[in-house]
């Protein structure tokens, strides 16, 4: 792999991520974050529906007139959310069940319609597949980040484990009910940004 | 009553932006200025009103297991709901581009104010999330209606109020690293948080 292929793989996990910089698939990011296991899902799915949609915008690319690119676009990305959805309702139906509303939501999640329109209609297949597995494994770090610290003070579990044995149950731990509400979720990507923004100077806005 | 209670609810109890955070994306981008804030929350509106209730018309009359029985009875046992995503994105992305189109001819001076953000509408996860809301929720063709409108008021006034609050935070000393994204993520996250006294309400 070259320099450049590297930097397109590499960016969306710091420098140019998705969520704490592009300002991309907040919503979905938000919803799915209560627990490590349905942000892994919710991961996957996306992971597998931007890779393909960009390679298969990337391929048709020259055939999509301008004026209708965008339902052009949506169609494209819309049939893969579909077949998605159908796999988790096939294989993890429970977990589908709880995401619900937000699989068909990967629909309008910027990230996909973003990347489309920003990279993979401008670029090769070889090069909008790199950028869509570098997007969704920015997406994922973020998602899982967030999703780990709710979980933990939330519920006093990692990944369903119980850490923390909770006062509910005859423990000593007294769950933070905040995290699992879902501003919770707002105040731990604040943070994260915070974090990363001091850590990376250049990052910073100007006011 | 009960019209009023569902567009009550919409607009408050289950607020698209603060309750249900859908629509982010544009609501924390497009949150700087009032004057642009109110621009998009009213084409948000109008587009929902809209789309809700053809959606509605497309899923009783087209996907709906067994709907398509006004053509003929063959088709009883036919269920394409799980077209809906597909139906139901095609619909909102045509919406917006007529949308588009119609403000172009007859208002170039609101067109010209609105300028990119109208195509945006079409990713405005609000949109697509109340069609779904509706199809989950089995909504009437009038309670679609009055959703959509509700939903897209509850929205307009969440964006008003962030971009006031950004307004003003712009006066004040915030640690760099927080500056803009940051802080605007800590802001709407205690927004939420005053939203949530709605959660108790049963309309």
């Amino acid at each position: 792999m070259n320099a450049a292929s590297k930097r397109i793989l590499v960016d969306p996990l710091h420098v140019d991520n998705p969520i704490t910089l592009q300002v991309l698939g907040i919503c979905s990011a938000l919803a799915v974050t209560t627990k490590l296991e349905t942000a892994l899902v919710m991961s996957a799915a996306l992971t597998f529906v931007m890779v393909l949609s960009n390679v298969s915008i990337s391929l048709l690319r020259n055939m999509i007139p301008s004026s209708i690119r965008i339902i052009t676009q949506l169609a494209i990305i819309a049939s893969l959310v579909i077949i998605a959805d159908q796999i988790l309702k096939a294989f993890v139906y429970d977990v589908s069940k709880q995401l619900s509303v937000f699989v068909g939501l990967i629909i309008t999640n910027c990230i996909v319609m973003g990347r489309a329109e920003a990279f993979a209609m401008a670029n090769g297949p070889r090069k909008s597949f790199i950028d869509g597995l570098g997007n969704s494994l920015g997406y994922a770090v973020i998602l899982l980040i967030v999703a780990f610290f709710r979980e933990l003070f939330g519920s006093g579990k990692i990944y369903g484990m119980t850490v923390m044995e909770t006062v509910n149950n005859g423990g000593w731990y007294n769950p933070n009910g905040l995290m699992v509400l879902s501003p919770g979720a707002f105040f731990l990507i604040g943070f994260i940004i915070w974090v990363q923004r001091a850590v990376t100077k250049s990052l910073q806005e100007e006011n | 009553m009960e019209l009023f209670n569902l567009f009550l609810k919409a607009a408050f109890v289950e607020n698209m932006a603060l309750a249900f955070f859908l629509g982010m994306c544009s609501f924390l981008a497009v949150s700087k200025k009032v004057e642009t804030a109110v621009g998009l929350g009213f084409a948000v509106i109008f587009v929902l009103f809209i789309t809700t209730p053809i959606n509605n018309l497309v899923y009783q009359y087209l996907l709906k297991e067994g709907a398509m029985t006004w053509i003929s009875e063959d088709f009883a046992n036919v269920d394409l709901s799980f077209l809906g995503f597909i139906a139901y994105i095609a619909v909102i992305a045509a919406m917006v581009q007529i949308v588009e189109m119609a403000i172009d001819k007859f208002s170039p001076a609101l067109y010209g104010s609105l300028g990119v953000f109208l195509p945006l509408i079409a990713v405005n996860c609000a949109i697509l999330g109340a069609s779904l809301f509706m199809v989950q929720r089995d909504y009437t063709f009038t309670e679609s209606v009055v959703f959509g409108l509700g939903s897209g008021v509850g929205w307009l006034m969440a964006i008003v109020a962030l971009a006031a609050i950004r307004e003003r935070l712009r006066y004040s000393h915030i640690p760099a690293p927080l500056r803009g994204l940051g802080i605007t993520f800590i802001t709407t996250g205690l927004m939420a948080l005053g939203f949530q006294i709605f959660g108790g309400i049963k309309l």
